[in-house]
């Protein structure tokens, strides 16, 4: 047997290059470098010049790293253009909004930056992997930076309990993920998704297994009930702008592998994951918004309800199972949670004075007196993250249910708009407490620039995606008809 | 013949250790067990006609993850634990039911698929062999994984340096 | 053959090489006691036994006096009570020991120890070892290697005591810093025979020896000489510090057996060195008369005993801190900066590119 080098096309997987060399540039760069300034620059730049690059790419149908008489390792087409451009715009945004934060509470580090970058890199590649392999790889690879960033603030013992129990079950949902790598290729002697979906007959007991502990590997990702017992405790105790970064990008991540996976390599199975996938989303939508009424610290209740946003997202997912159009009210859901929940953590972030001080619900009294922009923004993302029209978040909820009743998922559809309805006292709570009460808080709001512009962004967005939904869904519709082509292609 | 029973002595051997390492209340020896689980599943693979794959296992999980663990062991010095059961015995117990629940699945899918798609005999595990593969499927994996694992150490650098500065802040 | 025949065969060379070892270990002692002796102007063991030879004048010349110490060292260390400490897992105090042997006694398995031969019409082919043409052989090498490091700390753990658990932990540390440098420079020979089997290795080095590569000779030498705990590198046992360190509680033929285990890895890893770097078993005439290659690898052998001695007659003791910062900052960055510059020289005169 003689090497056979496989057909490689770099440009393709060129936003995963610009953001992993980065990270590496950055790395050498600490050698000679001490000022935080030019990381932050520079690592801003790659993330806008990968989105460039993503976006050029946008209407095509690449594979790269074809191996003799095999599928390719990667692709790219309009579907992870689209989720990547989502997830370099959370990068964008966290950025951002951690300016001003990371300066003043002493965590800006070149390490920082790099690890972000490598995770940027993991969460794009999570959407472009078409072998179960590289989907594991690339989990790692978003998860293992997060771990780290999360006990970033080490001085602080939630932050290092953060991050301890983000590792210790991110490992273990890691090692049931590949277990059910291994069972799948047990029952169909591939990895790669296509190959996957040229064997698989439906009723495999061992593919059965095999896709139930892939579920359980993404489900902890994206935090769904029964796997969500991590998200309050690490969303309260990582530094803020970690928990905006990983509340978009690792749940985005999450569900752009789950989707692929699910949808291309196992639509043999497609009865049960559907029903397993509905199931978990009727749980996860019940207890994140129960739960999330009762809190009292604003990063927690956020928790929260990214775990009950995970459920709306599940209930697309489901019904993709049963037609594809239902990816695109997905991909629209994800735009307009990546700018609101960006949004709102930027105005916590704001007002987080001190290091996890600031936080609580308590400290938004008033908020509209001492900083009415601030509060008019958060007052914009609470009535989104709620559903209220004219936001982005109605018009994801819209579309999302719509494609729940064409899947003939009529009583998901009803415990969705039950459990929205339940969100908005929670959300609104925080908007009842920055306009109905006197505030005697005095510390400083934190809206440097950066922060401004990136609450304006976010702003913008979740408002245009509630004015013209239309257009955007148009265009994540079309993100949708790549991915099932390519399956036919392979 | 012999294979099978050179299979059922390992078999054996594997699950013992497993349990024993469950069992045990004493973290070095439940260490030493999973080395032991470890080693013998090496030999599982040299059975299975994989023995590069063999000598990895060996060398990384024996030789080298496992002195790390023992190193944790002994320099936290938490080495007992009380109690058989540990402290929530009805989580053991909904665990074990699951494990149980695992198990039945397996013994359907052996009774109604017989065998699976791959066998050892249709696999070139040669080290050439491996090398080859891991170089033309697998080779963007292959890269990505160094990324993952430099990033790992980074972690591992800046979380235990500023724990030191953090005393001086 | 059929597997049954070669599973005997194997059990009977195994057996055979590995009793070979169990006593030529003990001279090993007696070797590094006499030459260190000599190297530091002394006498060294010369009271039991000696070789007795007809000499001038009908007197008579008494050669290699203390022939028979390990003999005798032996019977005093059976001897000895073998007594254990107070508060020891006396499960792993007793399993440590044994772990220090039996991978040095593993290792054996794929050196080989002479070309295609027949003994006692038994035609071994393609090379005469344990376990001949096992495609894996560096790799079964490096992995039994690194689970000799259990013995140590296991032995430091159990013996439920200070200095004990501080010799382990340096050792392990110590073991395991090594073993990065020691594997990197070990894949000079294999993609220089484009093999990882150690025959096919030797063989490769008809032609010249791979100790021609000079930085990663000596970076294996290095490594192997911290792998094997020696002078310069044996603060596991630095007596001023540690008394003896991990095995300071072992007592009777316990302590013999990471005695044991420490000289029959200095005859392995000879044995590995001459392997790997030095021809094997080759040398001239080997092919025309193939026994001659027990003795040449014999040689070899002896000679890099020799070396080791030397050395440790020669440097003293390194810091720890010193120690860590070689192997991590020095030596490892060497031995791939080597393997890298190996590889791309290899590629370029595959592409004929360079000669």
């Amino acid at each position: 047997m003689d090497f056979q080098p496989p057909i490689i096309n770099l440009l393709i997987v060129a936003p995963l290059l610009i953001t992993m060399g980065a990270g590496l540039f950055l790395m050498l760069l600490n050698i000679f470098c001490k000022r935080d300034g030019v990381y932050y620059w520079l690592t801003l730049a790659a993330i806008a010049a990968a989105l460039v690059q993503n976006v050029a790419m946008w209407g095509h149908e690449y594979g790269t790293f074809i191996a003799r008489g095999s599928y390719p390792m990667v692709v790219s087409d309009n579907f992870s253009v689209f989720l990547n451009s989502i997830l370099l715009l959370s990068g964008i945004g966290t950025l951002l909004i951690s300016r001003n934060y990371l300066h003043r509470t002493k965590l800006e580090r070149p390490e920082f930056y790099m690890l972000m970058l490598f995770s940027l890199s993991g969460m794009m590649m999570m959407g472009m992997a078409n072998d179960l392999i590289l989907v594991f790889v690339a989990l790692e690879l978003l998860s293992i930076p997060l771990y780290i960033m999360a006990g970033l603030a080490v001085s602080r013992d939630d932050s290092k309990e953060s991050a301890m129990k983000y590792f210790l079950l991110g490992a273990f949902s890691s090692g049931i993920f590949v277990y059910g790598i291994a069972l799948i290729y047990g029952a169909t002697g591939a990895t790669a998704l296509p190959a996957v979906y040229a064997v698989l007959e439906a009723g495999s007991p061992l593919a059965m297994a095999g896709t139930a502990f892939l579920m359980v590997g993404f489900a902890f990702k994206i935090g769904a009930v029964p796997f969500h017992m991590w998200t309050p405790d690490v969303y309260e105790g990582a530094p803020t702008v970690v928990t905006a970064f990983m509340s978009v990008g690792a749940k985005v991540a999450g569900f752009a592998a789950l989707l692929r996976v699910f949808t291309v390599a196992l639509p043999a199975m497609s009865d049960a994951w559907m029903g397993a996938l509905a199931l978990i989303a009727a749980l996860t939508l019940i207890i994140g918004n129960v739960v999330a009424l009762m809190q009292t610290n604003i990063k927690r209740m956020l928790g929260y309800s990214s775990i009950a946003h995970a459920g709306y997202l599940l209930i697309g997912v489901a019904a993709a199972g049963q037609h594809s159009e239902a990816v695109g009210s997905v991909l629209l859901y994800m735009l307009a949670y990546l700018f609101t929940t960006m949004g709102a953590f930027g105005v916590v972030i704001a007002l987080e004075h001190k290091l996890g001080e600031g936080i609580m619900l308590e400290d938004y009294k008033g908020l509209a007196k001492r900083n009415p922009w601030l509060s008019a923004a958060m007052l914009v993302f609470m009535l989104s993250l709620t559903g209220v029209p004219p936001t982005g978040g109605f018009s994801g909820k819209f579309y999302i249910f719509r494609s729940a009743v064409e899947a003939n998922l009529w009583w998901l559809a009803i415990i969705a708009i039950m459990t929205s309805v339940v969100s908005g006292y929670y959300y609104l709570r925080v908007v009842f407490y920055m306009y109905m009460f006197d505030g005697d808080r005095t510390e400083p709001v934190y809206a440097g620039t950066a922060l401004k512009t990136g609450l304006l962004i976010a702003l913008v967005g979740t408002l245009w995606l509630g004015f013209f939904p239309a257009g955007w869904f148009e265009l994540a519709y079309k993100a949708v008809i790549g991915t099932t082509q390519l399956l036919a292609g392979g | 013949m012999g294979n099978s029973f050179v299979f059922m002595l390992l078999a054996v051997i594997a699950v013992g250790s497993a349990i024993g390492m469950l069992v045990s209340r004493d973290a070095v020896h439940s260490a030493l067990f999973l080395v032991l689980n470890f080693i013998t599943i090496a030999v599982f693979y040299v059975v299975l006609n994989a023995p590069f794959l063999a000598m990895v296992q060996v060398t990384v999980y024996a030789g080298a993850i496992m002195v790390l663990f023992m190193f944790v062991i002994m320099l936290l010095g938490a080495e007992r634990l009380r109690g058989m059961w540990g402290d929530r015995p009805s989580e053991l117990v909904f665990a074990a039911f699951l494990g149980f629940l695992l198990v039945v699945t397996f013994l359907i899918a052996l009774v109604m698929e017989g065998k699976t798609a791959v066998s050892a005999n249709m696999i070139d595990s040669s080290p050439v062999a491996l090398g080859l593969r891991l170089f033309e499927g697998y080779v963007f994996p292959f890269e990505v994984v160094g990324i993952l694992l430099l990033s790992a150490m980074v972690g591992v650098v800046i979380l235990t340096i500023s724990n030191k500065r953090g005393k001086n802040v | 053959m059929t597997p049954g025949q070669i599973a005997i065969r194997a059990l009977i060379v195994g057996f055979s090489v590995s009793m070979v070892m169990v006593t030529g270990f003990a001279y090993t002692t007696l070797l590094e006691r006499k030459l260190l002796a000599r190297l530091q102007h002394r006498i060294g063991p010369n009271r039991a036994g000696y070789i007795p030879l007809p000499g001038k004048n009908g007197g008579e010349r008494r050669l290699i006096k203390g022939f028979l110490q390990p003999g005798a060292d032996a019977v005093k260390l059976f001897l000895k009570e073998d007594q254990t400490p107070a508060g020891v897992d006396r499960f792993v105090y007793n399993l440590a020991p044994m772990l220090a042997v039996i991978p040095a006694i593993l290792i054996l398995a794929v050196i080989p120890w002479a070309g295609e031969i027949t003994i006692f019409g038994a035609h071994f082919a393609p090379y005469f070892a344990i376990a001949p043409g096992l495609d894996v052989a560096v790799l079964y090498m490096l992995s039994i290697t690194s689970i000799g490091v259990y013995g140590v700390v296991l032995a430091g753990w159990a013996s439920n005591s200070k200095y004990a658990i501080l010799g382990g932990i340096r050792a392990s540390a110590q073991m395991i810093s090594y073993e990065l440098a020691m594997g990197m420079s070990i894949l000079i020979p294999v993609m220089l025979a484009d093999s990882l089997d150690l025959g096919v290795i030797v063989s490769q080095q008809s032609g010249y020896w791979y100790a021609l590569h000079i930085p990663a000779a000596a970076v294996f030498l290095l490594a192997v000489m911290a792998e094997l705990q020696r002078l310069p590198f044996d603060l596991v046992e630095a007596e001023q510090e540690l008394s003896s360190g991990f095995n300071v509680e072992y007592g009777g033929m316990r302590f013999g057996m990471f005695f044991m285990a420490e000289y029959m890895k200095m005859v392995i890893f000879s044995a590995i060195a001459a392997t790997l770097f030095f021809g094997g078993y080759r040398g001239p005439f080997v092919d025309q008369l193939p026994g001659l290659g027990f003795f040449y690898l014999f040689l070899k052998i002896v000679a890099g005993l020799c070396m080791l001695i030397w050395i440790r007659a020669s440097f003293p003791r390194l810091r720890y801190d010193q120690l860590m910062a070689f192997g991590w900052k020095r030596l490892l960055p060497i031995a791939v900066l080597n393997f890298i510059i190996v590889a791309v020289v290899i590629v370029l005169q595959q592409e004929g590119i360079i000669f």
